[in-house]
Parts: C-alpha cells; sequence; structure tokens
C-alpha cells in the first residue's frame, strides 16, 4: 500500500465540563488513500463531526485532542502551531459545512470571496484568480458563471450556494477535502446534484474526502470506504460494500436493518432497542453492550479492539478468533 | 388489518388553500413604490383519508406540506376550501362550538421533540396537558395513572414522569410527544415530519411504535414527510405536492410500482440505493422555484423532460388513471414514455 | 410528610447543583456584592432595632448636637456618633438606616410596579400581534423619548395635583412608587414582547393551541416562565435605576417629604455643607447609595452573563 495520505493513531478529543471529562471521540485510528473517499458515518453524537474540526485544527475550545496523532503526508498536524495549522487549512486541507448559508460571507461578493482564497494560498496573481475562480464556478456547475461571479451569497438558491462552497473549498486544489453534512440542510433532488459535483470534481483532481454524514444513501453511492462511529469509537470501517451488504459488527447489523428501503413493503422495520449512551454515560467495555442482543461476559469487562473480518476491520468480541466456541455460542 | 374502501372518510380536505401575505410594511412599500406580495402556500388541494388508514403527503421544502398540516389541525386558518373531519367543517368559522368538542378526536405530533416539549415542565406535566384541558379528568390519583399507563404505551418507564425533557434522548422524547398526542385517546393524528429530526436506528423505533399504536387503536394518521422510504413503509396512500399543489395521488403500492407524474418519477430516481451496484440516481434537474413568483402554466414545467407549449401555458387539471389522480397535461394526453425522462445520469 | 421533605431536600440539592449557583460561586466580586446588598438590606430593614436614635422623632433631637463630626465626642453635650450628626444634632448613621429603608421599598415597589405592567402588555402585544402589538408598542415607543425622570416627573406633578392637600403628605410615597414605576415600563414590555414572539412560534406552544388550550393559560402557564428570566435580570438592574431615580427626585425635593427622608433627601440636605467642611453629612449618605447601587448593578450583570446560555 501506498504511504497513507492521512494518517489518524488514537484520536481522542476530550471536554472539560464541571461534571468531569467527556470523552468525545475514543482512541479512534483510520487510514487515508490519496484520492479515496471515505465516508464517517454515526448517529448523532457518536463523535464524527467532531473527528473532522480535530482533523482540521478547529475544535471549539475547551474541547483539545487529548491522545493520538495525526498525520499528513506523514508529517504529524495535530500539535501545529496556530499560525502553520491556519496555511494548511484551505491550502491543503479543504471544508465544506452543512449550511452553505453560513459558511459564506453574506457581505462579499462571491467571486472575491473564491479569489481571496486563491490568492491566499497559491501564487496566482489577482488577475489569474479571478480567472480561476470563473472556471471553478464552471466547473461546479453554476450556469452563466462568468456572469454570475460578482453576486452575493443570497442571490443563490440552496444548492447553488452549496455548489460554490465546493468551489472555494476547493479553490487552492487541497489534497484533502472534509465535507461535513454537505447535502443535509438541501431537498432530495439537490441533494443527488451536489453529490454528483463533489464526487466528479475530486476524483478528477485526485482529491481525497472524508465525507461526514448520518445517510447511509450518500456514502452508498459516493464513498469507496465507510467508518461507523459509535459513541466516539470506531465500531466498523471497511470497503462501503462490504460494510451495506455483509456487516460484521451488530450495531452496524442493526444500523443497516433499520433503514426504510424503498423495495420493502408496509411491513415493520428492523431497530435497535434503546439509544446511544450519552458521553457521560458510556458503559464500561463495549459502548454498545446493553443496546446488543448477542452480548456476553466479556464485552461488559474489556472493550474489544479491532478484529480483521473479510476486508473490513470491526470493533467486537464475536470476531475474535480466539474466542472459545462455548462463548460464541451464546 | 381490512379496510373498508366504501366507508365514509374520516377526513376529506376539498379544495383547500391558504395565501400568506408577505408585503413589506405599508411604510417601506409606499417609499419603494412595490405592489403587495402574496404566496399560494397551499392552492386547491383535495384529498381523503379513510378511517383507520395512513395518507401521507410527500413533497420537498415549499411545498405546503406542513401548511396543510397546521390547517388541518387548526393551528392555521384556511384562505379557502373546506376540511370535513366526520363531516363536520372543522375549518367553518359559524362553527367554532362544534370544532372545539371535535378537538379532543385530533391531535397532533410535530417534527423536532425537543422543540415541542416546553423545557421546564416534567414530562408527567407535558402528558397530563390534553387530559386536564379538555377537561377529561381532574382527580390526581387518576390522572397519575393515566399518564402511567400512556407512558408504559410509548415504551417508556412510569417513573419517566418525574423527569425534565432534557433528561431524554431525541427518540425518547418523541415517544413523549406520540404519549401526549395519544392523552386524550384521539382517532386521527396528523404527525409533521415525526422522525425527521431522527437518527435512523431511533426512526425505526419510532415509526415501528407508530404503527403498532395504530394497530392497536385504529388510528388514522396524515403523515407529512419529504422521505419516500418513510412513506413506503407507512402509507396506504400518497399525495405527491409540489409548490402548494397535488401533482399525484395514488394508492403506494401503485405509486411506487408506476409513478405517473414526471415529478413523481424524479423524486423516486432520486432516492439513493443502497444495495450495490443497484439502480443508479438520477439526479434532478433544477431546483424548486421561489413559491412568491411561480412559474406559469404548470408550475413543474421547467424542470420537466416531458414540458411542451400547452404546459408552459395551462395549468393541468386532474386526470384519473387506474386508482390514481394525476396533474399532467402529458399523462392526460397519453405523451409519457416508458423510457427514464431525460435528466443527465449519475456517474 | 416524610415525602414532602424529601422533595424540598431534592430541590435544594438541585438548586445547590444548578448552573446558576455554579456561576455564582465562580464569581468573587458577585459573593461581594450579594454580601453588600443583603448587609445593607437587612440593615434597612430592622433599622428601627439597630439605629442608636430615631432619626425622626423630633423629641430626641438634640440641636446641640449639630454638626458632631464622626467619632468625635460632641464639645458641649460629650455625645460621639459613627459617622457624626446634621445640623439638627440628627445621627447620620441612623439617618442612612432609615433612609436606606425608604429608597429600597420605593426602589423595589416601582420595579414590581413597571414589571407587571411590562410583563402583561408585552406578553399580550408578543402572543396577539396585529394592531394590539401596534398600538402597545407604539405608546411604548413614543414614551421612551422622553428621558424616564421627565415622565417619573410629569406623573409625580399630575398625580400631586389632582390629590387633595390633606392626602398629599402621606400618599407621597405611594404616587412616587407609580411614578417611577410607570416611567420605566417600556423596558420591560419590549424584552417581554421579544421573548413571547419567540416562544410562540416553538412547536410546544403549537402542542398547547393544538389540545385548546385557550390564550391565557397559554401565556401563563407556558410563555410567562420563560420570561421571568430575561425580566428578573432587567428588574435587578432596573432596581439600582430605580433607587437612583428615587435619589435623584429627593435631591431635587419633589419625592419623599422631608419627614421621612430617603438617602436622596439626605445628600440635598448634605450638599449644602459640602462649603463649610462638615463633609461627612454629605458623604457618607453618598456612599451608602453607590454602594448600594453598584452591588445591585454588579448582580445585575451576573445574572444577565448566567443566563445567557451564549456565553457559557
Amino acid at each position: 500500500m501506498t504511504e497513507p495520505l492521512l494518517s489518524v493513531r488514537d484520536l481522542t478529543v476530550q471536554f472539560p465540563t464541571r461534571r468531569g471529562l467527556l470523552t468525545a471521540v475514543d482512541r479512534l485510528s483510520f487510514d487515508l488513500a490519496p484520492g479515496e473517499v471515505l465516508g464517517l458515518v454515526g448517529e448523532s453524537g457518536a463523535g464524527k463531526s467532531m473527528t473532522g474540526s480535530a482533523i482540521i485544527g478547529l475544535l471549539e475550545p475547551p474541547g483539545r485532542i487529548a491522545g493520538g496523532e495525526i498525520r499528513l503526508k506523514g508529517e504529524r498536524i495535530d500539535n501545529l502551531p496556530a499560525e502553520a495549522m491556519r496555511r494548511i487549512r484551505g491550502r491543503r486541507i479543504g471544508m465544506i459545512f452543512q449550511d452553505p448559508l453560513t459558511s459564506l460571507n453574506p457581505l462579499i461578493r462571491i467571486g472575491d470571496q473564491l479569489v481571496e482564497t486563491i490568492v491566499t494560498h497559491t501564487d496566482r496573481t489577482p488577475w489569474e484568480a479571478k480567472l480561476h475562480a470563473a472556471s471553478l464556478l464552471e466547473a461546479v456547475g453554476i450556469p452563466a458563471a462568468r456572469a454570475r461571479i460578482d453576486s452575493y451569497p443570497h442571490e443563490f438558491s440552496g444548492g447553488m450556494r452549496q455548489r460554490v462552497v465546493i468551489a472555494l473549498a476547493l479553490a487552492a486544489d487541497p489534497e484533502l477535502i472534509i465535507a461535513d453534512e454537505p447535502t443535509t440542510a438541501l431537498d432530495v433532488s439537490v441533494q443527488a446534484q451536489i453529490i454528483a459535483v463533489l464526487k466528479d470534481l475530486c476524483r478528477d483532481k485526485g482529491t481525497a474526502v472524508i465525507l461526514i454524514t448520518h445517510d447511509m444513501g450518500v456514502i452508498a453511492e459516493t464513498a469507496d470506504r465507510v467508518a461507523v462511529l459509535y459513541a466516539g469509537r470506531l465500531a466498523e470501517i471497511g470497503p462501503v460494500a462490504d460494510v451495506i451488504s455483509r456487516p460484521h459488527h451488530p450495531y452496524t447489523r442493526g444500523l443497516m436493518g433499520s433503514i426504510p428501503s424503498l423495495d420493502g413493503g408496509r411491513d415493520r422495520l428492523e431497530q435497535i432497542p434503546g439509544s446511544m449512551p450519552r458521553l457521560s454515560h458510556i458503559p464500561p467495555g463495549c459502548a454498545f453492550n446493553p443496546r446488543c442482543l448477542q452480548a456476553f461476559a466479556r464485552c461488559v469487562a474489556e472493550r474489544p479492539p479491532a478484529y480483521r473480518a473479510d476486508a473490513s476491520e470491526a470493533a467486537c468480541f464475536l470476531l475474535d478468533p480466539a474466542m472459545s466456541p462455548a462463548e460464541a455460542a451464546r | 388489518m381490512t379496510i373498508d374502501r366504501n366507508a365514509p372518510p374520516l377526513l376529506r380536505v376539498e379544495d383547500l388553500a391558504r395565501v400568506f401575505d408577505v408585503s413589506k410594511p405599508w411604510l417601506a412599500r409606499m417609499i419603494e413604490r412595490e405592489p403587495r406580495r402574496f404566496v399560494k402556500a397551499v392552492d386547491g388541494v383535495s384529498f381523503s383519508i379513510a378511517k383507520g388508514e395512513t395518507f401521507a403527503l410527500v413533497g420537498e421544502s415549499g411545498s405546503g406540506k406542513s401548511t396543510i398540516a397546521r390547517m388541518v389541525v387548526g393551528l392555521i386558518r384556511p384562505t379557502r376550501g373546506r376540511i370535513l373531519f366526520d363531516n363536520v367543517d372543522i375549518a367553518d368559522p359559524g362553527r367554532t362550538a362544534d370544532v372545539a368538542r371535535l378537538r379532543r378526536r385530533f391531535q397532533m405530533i410535530f417534527q423536532d421533540p425537543f422543540a415541542s416539549l416546553n423545557p421546564r415542565f416534567r414530562v408527567d406535566a407535558i402528558i397530563a396537558e390534553p387530559l386536564t384541558a379538555f377537561g377529561l379528568m381532574s382527580d390526581r390519583a387518576e390522572i397519575e395513572a393515566r399518564v402511567a399507563d400512556l407512558l408504559k404505551l410509548v415504551r417508556l418507564d412510569p417513573a419517566d414522569g418525574r423527569k425534565y425533557p432534557h433528561e431524554f434522548s431525541g427518540g425518547q422524547r418523541q415517544r413523549i410527544a406520540i404519549a401526549r398526542a395519544l392523552a386524550a385517546n384521539p382517532e386521527f393524528i396528523v404527525c409533521d415530519e415525526p422522525t425527521s429530526a431522527l437518527d435512523v436506528s431511533v426512526q425505526a423505533q419510532v415509526l415501528n411504535l407508530m404503527r403498532d399504536l395504530q394497530d392497536e387503536f385504529g388510528l388514522t394518521y396524515l403523515l407529512i414527510t419529504h422521505n419516500l422510504a418513510v412513506v413506503r413503509h407507512m402509507a396506504d396512500d400518497v399525495g405527491v405536492l409540489y409548490l402548494g399543489r397535488l401533482a399525484e395521488v395514488a394508492p403506494t403500492e401503485e405509486l411506487f410500482a408506476r409513478p405517473r407524474h414526471p415529478y413523481t418519477r424524479m423524486l423516486l430516481d432520486a432516492v439513493p440505493d443502497l444495495r450495490p451496484g443497484g439502480r443508479p440516481r438520477r439526479a434532478i434537474t433544477g431546483e424548486i422555484p421561489n413559491p412568491i413568483d411561480p412559474p406559469p402554466g404548470c408550475t413543474f414545467h421547467p424542470r420537466c423532460p416531458l414540458a411542451d407549449d400547452r404546459c408552459r401555458r395551462e395549468a393541468p387539471g386532474y386526470t384519473r388513471d387506474g386508482g390514481a389522480r394525476v396533474a399532467c397535461h402529458a399523462v392526460e394526453e397519453g405523451r409519457t414514455e416508458t423510457a427514464p425522462p431525460a435528466a443527465f445520469a449519475l456517474a | 410528610m416524610a415525602a414532602a421533605d424529601a422533595v424540598r431536600a431534592g430541590r435544594l440539592r438541585r438548586a445547590l447543583d444548578s448552573d446558576l449557583f455554579y456561576s455564582f460561586r465562580r464569581s468573587p466580586l458577585t459573593v461581594v456584592a450579594a454580601v453588600v446588598v443583603l448587609v445593607i438590606g437587612l440593615a434597612a430593614l430592622l433599622a428601627p432595632w439597630i439605629a442608636p436614635t430615631d432619626p425622626f422623632d423630633p423629641s430626641s433631637l438634640d440641636l446641640m448636637d449639630g454638626k458632631t463630626p464622626p467619632l468625635k465626642p460632641n464639645e458641649f453635650t460629650g455625645h460621639t456618633f459613627l459617622l457624626g450628626t446634621d445640623d439638627q444634632g440628627r445621627d447620620v448613621f441612623s439617618a442612612i438606616l432609615y433612609g436606606a429603608r425608604i429608597s429600597l421599598l420605593v426602589g423595589f415597589a416601582s420595579v414590581v410596579v413597571s414589571m407587571a405592567i411590562g410583563i402583561a402588555l408585552g406578553l399580550l402585544a408578543g402572543y396577539r400581534g396585529g394592531w394590539v402589538d401596534s398600538v402597545i408598542m407604539r405608546v411604548a415607543d413614543v414614551q421612551l423619548t422622553f428621558p424616564d425622570l421627565l415622565v417619573a416627573l410629569m406623573i409625580f406633578g399630575i398625580a400631586r395635583g389632582a390629590l387633595p392637600i390633606a392626602a398629599q403628605e402621606h400618599m407621597a410615597i405611594p404616587v412616587l412608587i407609580l411614578s417611577i414605576g410607570i416611567a420605566k415600563w417600556p423596558q420591560y414590555a419590549r424584552t417581554v414582547r421579544g421573548v413571547t414572539m419567540v416562544e410562540r412560534g416553538k412547536d410546544y406552544v403549537q402542542a398547547a393551541r393544538v389540545v385548546g388550550l385557550p390564550a391565557g393559560k397559554i401565556m401563563r402557564r407556558h410563555i410567562l416562565p420563560n420570561v421571568l428570566g430575561p425580566v428578573l435580570v432587567i428588574a435587578t438592574l432596573g432596581l439600582s435605576l430605580a433607587i437612583i431615580t428615587e435619589a435623584t427626585l429627593s435631591f431635587l425635593g419633589v419625592g419623599v417629604p422631608p419627614t421621612s427622608p430617603s438617602l436622596g433627601t439626605l445628600l440635598r440636605i448634605g450638599q449644602e455643607y459640602i462649603a463649610s467642611g462638615e463633609w461627612w453629612i454629605l458623604f457618607f449618605p453618598a456612599i451608602a447609595l453607590v454602594a448600594i447601587a453598584l452591588s445591585v448593578n454588579l448582580l445585575g450583570d451576573w445574572l444577565r452573563d448566567a443566563l445567557n446560555p451564549r456565553l457559557r
């Protein structure tokens, strides 16, 4: 395997509160190859957005990286000074947020916002930057891009605005884009357009993407691999087709079963009992054990490491090759 | 459960319309010489729901689905049209006395369970509110027992009644909201995006609970949602809304097996398929126009692959086709080809 | 009984454990301010028992004691006074205790008056909207264009004119309370209206409407509790302003009658002697007034920050 573009090892994000230290991301590890699209899925509070913010160095205080390391092309970026991190942000890692309205400055023409980003992060002259901005807007599918470069954000519809945000994230040709729920605020019919644009552009430019979402549908059609998070920990990671059709972790299985599909009839859905624990009440052992129908004594006693299962890895003792058959039978 | 299709409907909505005044304040209008502006949020919507059935209204933002929900439960007055509940027009201002009596029989579940429960009330007080408001119970012990029963009904612990909403997860809160809606033994519940604020695994719990309660109490649901997969699992009949008008109304099976209106087809195509190697989803071209200034003729024509001059000029009436009712000139004229619509396919 | 006790104990534990109490303990300045307010408040409340003399009982005054400096024996009578005496031989310390009593009474009562008017009108304007809202808020806007003091003076003048001379003396304090109260309602109404409009749009209010709860009950049960937080903040900040307004009116000589002087009256008396060297007659009442106003203000600032979720 080639050297990973991004390597996250034992990443731990904590929040001091007056009721104690909360661990929002707990010893999370994964690699990302150049040009790869990795989906990060999980329910709200699973730590997926927090992981994205930690990578790009935008954790809201008092949250902080309490352990582990993040390497971009082998160089550690989790402990960089703020100024050095600022140079990486935008230049080498681009970011797309959920709400296109808040990620664009409403008082600045979109062309100027693009030019500013391009000039800050590349050695293009303002004139070249403007040409580049227009071609970016064209690339993200904004009709009459040259004419609309001097428009303000409010003159665009929600879908068009998110296209502008994508153009902005791509402006300095970053190696990695972190897209945090890029389609959640959009209508179904527009979602597909945005996903298509993001996917095509990143493939053409060889940009790697971390796609953070709770929508398995978006992951299924976009990602190469997917990491399933539960209570700040990695439950399962693997090729997207495997995780969807042959999930190994009981949580992933339950999650996949509970998604209603268009082909099903008018019938009951599978459901996982209970709900994800709050960060202040994460049970000992495997965080999923109170909801797991297959849990046994060991699940309550110790936290499972990631075991290899086919092309995936899953943190579940059921996959421990050393497990006694008696335990497995239960 | 078998449904008698010939039974009189529990709810019948006829030619319902709501216009919102979105004009600027009078002074600003005078200075800027602007006319008053109106939005037709809902425009001539008719449908009916038989007892014990679930009718789903699907649509994207701006389709008017929430406005319809709010008109049905009486939070907003319709500009035009009738809402017949058990043959009484509850939109008729002359019948407020009857409506007050009927009100106990219909309830609503809201989208965001973080906003629909008063954070300062204990859960038992929240659930008991309909009981006291409708004057159904006044004895404290009786109310307590009823609240405990309701909590058990939605699979919560009766002891949870002493907690406050913030101590619960989203799914548990939505179940509290359902318990409140059930408190006064209603027959009809309007569910406005009941699961769209919830995570998928919790969504399944809530949808299953709604189904179980429907079977147990013979409830009738008006389900408002943007999620077609949820419709597939929950509804008997579906109405597809576009810019305040019903594009198509059909039994669920029929709608998914043979969508007729080009908009319905696009919506279905836009839903991603989870199965690897499954049908690729097609992107719909364009976005929903601004409802303040809708296109003339059929409001869908700028995005429609089948649009012709008539569509640009004249708003379509309804055509019956099998069990469906469709508002489309192309369907009426038989211009619908079986090939997929001319939207570009996703790579 | 045991159950009720348990509930009470639980409430106390929750109160001590609450975020509000936590932020209170973490702010030493606020604790000091609270102690100052508490001490002055208690002293004012218990003035008849604490004060060495009754400064408003003419029979207890000895003109010979006049203008005694603090902590120095009077050259004629040999009496010593903690904070000295004024020209009439009144003990300044006792006068401050009694004066603070009047000041705090007028301050509190006028805040209650403006709060009551403001909450009622603000709820109505915010919940009903439309022309009700327009009328109430335009009246508030017009009143806000005049300084509070001017409005209070006007109302005070009108009330004095309307009352028979005989009633003026003992009605002076209630009239003062009403004038200051009415002068300050628009701030409350504006805040309450804003919060009401926000809460009204929330689904839990819609849910209460679906249940058929009448508007008055929705305002009382659902909206009022949400309004109280911000209102408490302006009420606390408003208390110090009301006390100062009262002092200003009394200083101008239109406030409380000279027979029952407030801190403002003491200031008016004291300022005549500032040039002749009897500084204590002005100085100590002024310090008392500043201490009250400042401490109450600090409490209000803390409350505002503590109740603002965005600053936490």
